[in-house]
């Protein structure tokens, strides 16, 4: 059975009509449209915004806002957001990203969400019609939220210093076995004197590796100086077990795969000399 | 439940029909318009069977609902041969063996004329990319690749 669709003009609207029960919102139709195919009778009916903001990237003074309904390929072809190819290009295959929206990912499960992965190592900000939340709040609060997210902001990170890695069976496109986003800064002589690292498919959503994370202020990028990060890299994490990899395999692999990004030997990775 | 319209130009020629609000486009087309060439195979957008072209961009119409559509140019499989004569990419498919079922055979062409409509003469590794969301169980897909290389080959040997 078709499910209507109720198309409003401001985000504002759509909202009040998103609080029937059994209403989903609808981005680019990935995941819901998804759930409906798949015959999720939770699914009522759709409700979407064509708010023109929604749409929109805008980079200025070093900050980027990108709308909630932006695409993967939108962002993936944007001339100013070259550090994000590789995420945005993460997601699914052509169609897909064509169709697959900035505010969608935020709530894709685990395996899907590659780009929230790099959004949260970005420590962005959420925005909803209700107020703005750090991504990693907005995380812990997902399952329950009933507000259309209208946009993402973050500072974008200086050159080189944003790195993400996918690790799947099937190349080019496969479902992550896990994803991998850090931002690093380093200090004159090398060491790190910042890192925000971010994981995916180590939970049911995407979380931080804070142990590793901390293990790593002070050291050099180097093999003996990411040996204590990699050595706590799986602290805190519950990767599940799923057709792709299972939850044992993700856990072994993880610091290998970690330890390939910190060192920059992951292949076409842009990394600072 | 009131059906409401939709309109839109399919391989340039306009249509318009009254649906059921909440109609994936692949149902539209298939089942209201008759286009059979979008096939729905899995439905989620694992398959890539049921691709299309809307407005010069490769989407997958089982998840695509038809209201989004209105107003859009959709270019489907069996709109690109003109006048009895194939496209050069049905003519390559054939040619190279590059469709045993036929199942996968429509989106691969629409994901593959995306390709070639921005990038003429694609490299193998962009070819391998541009399919990479539609999956074929037959061909192991050596073919399909070959088959658009040798597309892309005549139409720059027809535009020189």
């Amino acid at each position: 059975m078709a499910l209507a669709l109720q198309t409003f003009s401001t985000v504002k609207d759509a909202n009040a009509a998103l609080k029937a029960t059994g209403t989903r919102y609808l981005g680019g139709g990935t995941l819901v449209v998804r759930a409906a195919n798949e015959g999720d009778v939770s699914i009522s009916s759709f409700v979407r915004s064509t708010e023109p903001s929604q749409s929109a990237i805008t980079v200025s003074g070093g900050t980027v806002r990108i709308g909630a309904s932006v695409t993967m390929a939108a962002i993936a072809r944007h001339p100013d957001l070259g550090t994000l190819t590789r995420a945005a290009r993460a997601v699914g295959g052509p169609a897909i990203r064509n169709m697959a929206t900035v505010g969608g990912n935020l709530f894709a499960p685990t395996p899907y969400g590659d780009f929230t992965v790099a959004l949260l190592a970005l420590d962005a900000t959420v925005s909803t019609d209700g107020g703005d939340l750090p991504i990693e709040t907005f995380l812990a609060k997902r399952d329950g939220s009933h507000a259309i997210v209208t946009s993402v902001g973050f500072a974008l990170p200086p050159q080189g210093g944003f790195r993400f890695l996918k690790v799947s069976r099937i190349k080019p496109k496969g479902i992550s076995v896990l994803s991998i986003a850090a931002v690093l800064e380093q200090a004159a002589d090398g060491t790190v004197s910042a890192a925000r690292i971010a994981l995916g498919c180590m939970a049911d959503r995407p979380m931080r590796a804070k142990a590793a994370e901390k293990a790593l202020l002070g050291r050099k990028l180097t093999s003996d100086g990411i040996a204590p990060a990699l050595a706590v890299a799986s602290e805190g994490t519950s990767p599940t077990t799923d057709p792709i990899a299972s939850a044992w395999y993700r856990a072994q692999v993880l610091p290998v795969h970690l330890g390939r990004l910190l060192l920059g030997q992951v292949a076409g990775m842009e990394t600072k000399a | 439940m009131a059906k409401v319209p939709v309109q839109f130009t399919l391989n340039g020629a306009e249509k318009a029909e009254f649906i059921d609000s909440g109609t994936t486009l692949l149902h539209a087309l298939r089942d209201k318009i008759g286009d059979t060439s979008p096939k729905g195979g899995c439905h989620q957008g694992t398959c890539g069977a049921c691709s299309v072209i809307i407005d010069g961009e490769l989407r997958l119409s089982c998840l695509t609902l038809a209201e989004t559509c209105n107003g859009a140019a959709i270019t489907t499989t069996s709109g690109l041969s003109e006048g009895g004569v194939l496209h050069p990419l049905q003519r390559a498919f054939l040619d190279a063996f590059a469709t045993q079922c036929g199942f996968c055979t429509p989106g691969m062409i629409m994901a593959a004329k995306v390709l070639l409509d921005h990038t003429p003469n694609p490299s193998r590794d962009e070819v391998v990319e541009a399919l990479s969301g539609n999956i074929c169980r037959c061909t192991g897909y050596e073919p399909i690749i070959q088959a658009v290389l040798t597309a892309a080959r005549s139409n720059s040997q027809n535009a020189a």
